[in-house]
């Protein structure tokens, strides 16, 4: 282990506390305080890394987030993290990091080679030297020699969060100038002020101060704001993006500071969306470097840098340290450090006249100092050695005389200062430019923000600064304005000579700030070399508009804990324990969580879809089809709505029957297809596609609130309410018959394409008689925690009729063989009714629908269009995929594709849909398909390949009927002895939740309520009259929008406009549906009880706020959403109704298929409470 | 970015879904020319400043509503039910395209 350096007296480091770390294999002490950049240089090590370009050596050059130079590979493993800037990391007992971009070590880089080769690569030799003959044969190589540190291969171990924050003032930055206005703003106690500081602890350049009444003074604001309970100090949290309407993005460092061994109870990081009522941008500013000749030695070091590390850190960088300035801030600096017995040798300055009063002081303090001068050289492997000092002429465009050798180990540096100002620009500010600091300050602000202290350009004391952009009279080739990029003066002038005009193009082809440094360093440097080169001012260069994020943002907090099973929202069917216990092997299907079939043990996927197929062909299948989209139509002019929305006449279309329909946009595509089942004359409800439910709902309501106004209709998303299984198959009707009930079933009086309610073993039930098997199918709808039960129910009374569970891959098989659309799949971006065969009807009807004028354009007229086909392949044991291509009649081009393509169990053989050119004229016709090179024979036929006359629809047998040809196909399997087993009389109702549905933390609970029950009454809101009749209607006035009001023991929630739930207590609820539907008689209104529908859940614990706020961006505060407030709002991805129920308490509303998503994302998100 | 609906108050972006262009008059189907029901069906106003949207509260109540959004800015200056009047209100850019 090396010695490291004594400590100055006054630093702020605890040499109470050594600890130890290693670098690059070597281990070294440092102490408590320390970062690990005041480490390496208390231990010596000058050079840390290597330039990302030219492998040059990089030391530390800054001590904050502008030091792109030190960066290191932090740790190894899963926990480690690249591009780490030394600078940034807190030392912690036993770090371990290695310098990047070096091979074998940054000491002693082979690559350093390249920086022969400099002249070679120039600005925008990528773009002029990778051009042939591809860029894609060179990344390869580049990827590997221009690399920074490693992102590690396996998953994080750690984990991440984000939540939102809601303040009326947000202050960025704790130095001086933020912790005296958030102390100011605080006065007011309704002002909730949120004050962010990126360091390790608050105090901004406080922290490098070496005066005792600095130290003092901040000693007693922090101590002020700890008292101040509307002050919320975050500590560690860097702001780096500033958004519209004054929402800011910043990560937290919650346990990243402490290195892998920190409590893994604890997030790595958060990442939090601040909503503010306005900001305060106390953000300091940034020294800039000075151009000229090698001047990215290490060594080099910026002035406030050096006056940081020593007197924050209490070290003394060198022995003969020298000064190279063209401001007043460098001798303020010059002059402490030798007050504290630094010793400094001289001072270079590049203007002729500096105040008497400071050449005074340093003349006494022993400092040489050389007016009019610029550094011209540098000399010193691995470390500073000497500079080479020139006289510059009288209007310092050239150097004169002769040069001079000042020897030195450190050389401080200060190019003047820039108002920090990356998130004022972010925000939409202009930034304005300001000639005697020649720097950006504030100017027009576009959001409710203001600079304060140095971001606003007051500098504690005049600056003086004279521009010196870059070293006039000497080669611009080695003036580094980008250290790390490797982008110099000349790449800047070259640029310039090239004829790029715009800073933006400039910055883009040089590189120039694009790398770590992000322009902290660069940009004005850059700027100043572009105004010269181009003969303009700086203003009219203009200036680059700063990009989120000011400082990286790890990947895994952006995911939070939307990883693996929490990936995206997903909804779980009614009987998913069934399915689970079935063996049932699961798909992501339109988020729901769907089986694909069951397969048995033994048998393969394709083996298990074939045995479920037959089974429905031959005995009965049973299906959970609970996706099926449901939305029930409302209204005296709900026929009308429907008229207009559907291609198909439903004006004739009589209470108790359904009829299919065909959906299309206003450009006449295909968007939607289901069946319409007409309940009463002003109720109908519509089946769309799996997964189509949201989507034509919304298209629903786009058309009534934006564009038919008038027209009375409610519609409402039923999906999720009911669990709807669909029993298909020969022997469907003798199954259900089993089940007490009170629908006729038999053929005659409930005849396909009909539709029943009525009571299923004790429960509301709607059975539709649909099928998109071919085979008789009924679809059973029962309330949504009926629905685990009446699976059991049918499993159970199908025994003896060899009933099979089957999944949604063997029911796009029965789909596929019977030639049935599935619009998404058989239908692509483009595919017009007419395609489909609808032309005729469509030409008979007399109303208008949507998207019939586009019909008649003239892409709708052309014959070639591509239309539904079946596709039979020649050969007899070919098999074709969705996707293969139909050849044109000249082989060369595609003339379709296939869409739909499987091996029928029922045939034997393979059975394909597609859409071809002009089909519908061609069928019988020979084509080719061609599929990865292979290309075979085919004959375009009619779609459907099994019972073309349908026959099977109107079979009432108890016995199979052969389907023709026979396949040679195995019976279905042997049912399970059913004698046994007994069919219930009453479904039980099952809880949402599957195993364990509750969380209990120490500081976060989460239950399953079921002490109330849901009533939902809507009206047609848009009619003015009717809020005042319901009013009357019910003694009691609805709360208004986001209001929760309680009559009695009732208590209502506004849902949306027109639409409450009602919460009574358990028990009470078909009292209180009775109350609600006489109260509201002969009124446009419709109460409908959701308990069964819904998942409840309770919310509570002191960091209920906590946890809520990780899902959802409402203001939480009490003040803002207490107990008469409720909201309808987006919560873990998917939208919930939350209401305050006193205390710490929130009840949450959802549908009730999501409630496992949301009980295991709280469970994720609350892992630290 | 923060939306105003006209119901819920003032809510987070991710809340919402953005509808494109609003007040865009359906021209009567059975009249309309080729070209004016291409026009509306496909073209739409790209201005620099002034911009009329419809916006969805998806997450939220359910509703459609007009919001007034100034492109250059980003500042929203209305929001406002589908039934209500277009407001008039200055363009700071001329609404240029």
């Amino acid at each position: 282990m090396k010695r490291s350096r004594q400590r100055l007296p006054h630093a702020r480091v605890d040499t109470g506390q050594p600890l130890t770390f290693q670098f690059d294999g070597e281990t070294f002490r440092g102490y408590a305080g320390d970062t690990l950049a005041s480490a390496l240089l208390a231990n010596g090590v000058s050079i840390v890394g290597r330039s990302f370009k030219l492998h040059r050596p990089r030391g530390v050059f800054a001590a904050g987030r502008e030091d792109a130079n030190a960066l290191v590979q932090l740790e190894s493993g899963t926990w480690s993290e690249p591009n780490a800037r030394a600078a940034l990391v807190p030392l912690y007992q036993g770090l371990v990091a290695k310098g990047q971009n070096a091979w074998p070590s940054p000491d002693w880089d082979l690559l350093a080679a390249l920086g022969l080769l400099k002249k070679v690569l120039p600005a925008g030799f990528y773009y002029k030297t990778f051009i042939w003959p591809n860029w894609k044969n060179w990344e390869g190589l580049v990827r590997r020699l221009a690399g920074l540190g490693r992102a590690p291969s396996a998953p994080d171990p750690q984990y991440y969060l984000k939540q939102t924050v809601h303040a009326e003032v947000v202050v960025v930055g704790a130095g001086r100038a933020g912790l005296e206005a958030a102390l100011a703003t605080a006065q007011d106690p309704a002002c909730r002020v949120l004050l962010l500081d990126e360091q390790e602890e608050p105090g901004g350049a406080l922290l490098a101060s070496p005066d005792p009444a600095d130290r003092t003074w901040l000693a007693s604001m922090l101590e002020r704001i700890a008292q101040c309970p509307n002050i919320t100090l975050m500590p560690r949290s860097s702001v780096n993006g500033y958004h519209d309407h004054n929402v800011l993005a910043a990560l937290q460092r919650v346990g990243s500071h402490l290195g892998p061994q920190a409590d893994s109870a604890a997030p790595r990081e958060i990442f939090w969306r601040i909503c503010a009522g306005r900001v305060v941008l106390a953000t300091g500013a940034l020294e800039r470097p000075l151009v000229f000749p090698h001047n990215d030695r290490p060594g080099i070091m910026l002035a406030g840098a050096v006056r940081e590390y020593t007197h924050r850190y209490g070290l003394t960088l060198g022995e003969r340290i020298v000064f190279f300035a063209n401001n007043d801030s460098a001798w303020h600096t010059a002059l402490e450090m030798v007050a504290h017995g630094v010793p400094v040798t001289a001072i270079i300055d590049v203007r002729l006249g500096v105040a008497p009063e400071l050449l005074r002081r340093a003349t006494a303090a022993g400092i040489e100092d050389r007016l009019g001068y610029s550094v011209v050289h540098t000399r010193g492997r691995g470390a500073l050695r000497q500079v080479l000092i020139q006289r510059l002429t009288e209007d310092g465009g050239g150097l004169q005389g002769p040069r001079e050798t000042l020897d030195c180990d450190l050389l401080a540096m200060s190019g003047g200062w820039t108002p920090t100002l990356h998130l004022y620009s972010q925000s939409g500010g202009k930034l304005a430019w300001r000639e005697e600091d020649t720097c950006l300050v504030p100017g027009t602000a576009n959001q409710a923000v203001t600079a304060v202290g140095r971001a606003n350009g007051d500098f504690p004391q005049p600056l003086h600064t004279q521009a010196h952009w870059l070293t006039p009279g000497v080669s611009s080739d080695c003036q580094w304005v980008d250290f790390q990029y490797d982008v110099t003066a000349a790449d800047i002038q070259l640029a310039a000579r090239e004829n790029y005009v715009s800073v933006e193009h400039v910055k883009r082809y040089t590189t120039n700030g694009m790398s770590v440094d992000q322009g902290k360093t660069s940009n004005v440097n850059g700027l100043g070399i572009l105004a010269l080169a181009t003969n303009r001012s700086i203003p009219e260069v203009g200036t680059t508009r700063f990009r989120p994020p000011y400082h990286p943002v790890t990947i895994g907090a952006w995911a939070g804990v939307e990883l693996g099973a929490l990936y995206q929202p997903f909804q779980r069917l009614p009987a998913h324990t069934c399915h689970a216990a079935l063996g049932a092997q699961f798909v992501d299907m339109g988020g729901w969580q769907r089986p694909e079939c069951y397969p048995r043990a033994g048998e393969s996927e394709q083996q298990a879809i074939a045995r479920e197929v037959l089974a429905v062909r031959g005995a009965v299948g049973l299906l959970d089809y609970s996706p099926l989209g449901k939305l029930e139509v409302h209204g005296p002019d709900a026929r009308e709505l429907l008229n207009r929305m559907y291609v198909n006449n439903l004006a004739t279309l009589p209470v108790g029957a359904a009829r299919y329909g065909l959906m299309l946009n206003e450009q006449g595509i295909v968007v939607d297809d289901g069946v319409v089942v007409c309940l009463a004359e002003d109720h109908f409800l519509l089946h769309t596609t799996s997964g189509g439910a949201a989507s034509v709902h919304r298209a629903l309501e786009e058309w009534l609130q934006c564009e038919w106004v008038a027209l009375r209709v409610l519609v409402t998303n039923v999906t999720t309410q009911w669990a709807t299984f669909m029993l298909s198959g020969p022997r469907a009707r003798a199954v259900l018959a089993q089940l007490s009930g009170d629908i006729d079933l038999g053929g005659d009086a409930f005849a396909h394409m009909q539709f029943r309610s009525g009571s299923l073993c004790g429960v509301p039930v709607r059975i539709l008689r649909a099928s998109f098997t071919g085979e008789v199918s009924f679809e059973i709808s029962v309330p949504a925690a009926c629905g685990e039960s009446l699976w059991e129910a049918l499993m159970t009374a199908g025994a003896s009729h060899g009933v099979t569970p089957f999944g949604i891959e063997s029911l796009m098989v029965l789909r596929t063989e019977k030639g049935f659309l599935h619009v998404g799949s058989d239908t692509d971006g483009n595919t017009m009714p007419q395609d489909l065969g609808w032309g005729g009807a469509i030409a008979k009807q007399s109303v208008d629908f949507i998207g019939r004028r586009s019909l008649t354009l003239e892409v709708g007229q052309d014959p070639e269009r591509l239309q539904f086909t079946g596709i039979a392949l020649l050969e007899e044991s070919a098999t074709t995929v969705s996707g293969a291509h139909v050849l044109s009649g000249d082989g060369k081009s595609s003339a379709g594709y296939v869409t739909s393509a499987c091996f029928s169990p029922t045939l034997g053989r393979a059975v394909a849909l597609g859409i071809v050119a002009g089909a519908r004229a061609r069928v019988g016709e020979i084509v080719s398909v061609y599929y990865e090179g292979k290309i075979q024979p085919a004959r375009l036929v009619a779609p459907c390949q099994v019972d073309p006359a349908g026959t099977r629809l109107q079979a009432d047998a108890t016995t199979p009927q052969p389907v023709a040809p026979q396949p040679a196909a195995p019976q279905p399997a042997a049912p399970q002895p059913a004698a046994s087993l007994h069919v219930p009389q009453i479904l039980a109702v099952c809880s949402p939740m599957a195993g364990t549905n509750s969380i209990t933390r120490k500081e976060f609970r989460l239950r399953h309520e079921t002490a109330c029950e849901l009533i939902r009454l809507q009206v047609f809101h848009r009619d003015r009259a009717l809020l005042p009749a319901l009013t009357a209607a019910l003694g009691f006035e609805l709360p208004a929008p986001g209001e929760a009001r309680r009559q009695g023991s009732w208590r209502w929630l506004w849902s949306a406009p027109g639409d409450w739930l009602l919460a009574v207590p358990a028990g009470e609820g078909s009292a209180a549906l009775k109350t609600l539907r006489d109260a509201t008689a002969g009124m446009w209104a419709v109460a409908t009880p959701i308990t069964d529908s819904q998942v409840m859940l309770v919310l509570d614990g002191a960091r209920v706020r906590d946890v809520l706020a990780r899902g959802c961006a409402l203001d939480l505060h009490p003040a803002h959403f207490g107990g008469d407030r409720c909201a309808v709002t987006r919560f873990a991805g998917v939208s919930v109704l939350l209401a305050p129920s006193g205390g710490d308490g929130f009840l949450l509303l959802a549908c009730r298929s999501l409630a496992v998503w949301l009980r295991d994302w709280c469970e994720a998100v609350s892992r630290d409470c | 970015m923060r939306i105003e609906c006209p119901w819920c108050g003032s809510r987070s972006e991710d809340e919402f879904v953005c509808g494109g262009q609003s007040h865009i008059a359906r021209p009567e189907p059975a009249t309309a020319s080729d070209a004016e029901w291409a026009a509306y069906l496909y073209q739409r106003d790209n201005p620099k400043g002034l911009h009329h949207e419809r916006w969805l509260h998806r997450f939220g109540c359910g509703q459609w509503f007009n919001v007034a959004r100034d492109t250059v800015s980003h500042n929203i200056l209305a929001s406002y039910p589908m039934t209500a009047p277009k407001p008039e209100l200055p363009d700071a850019n001329g609404g240029e395209a």
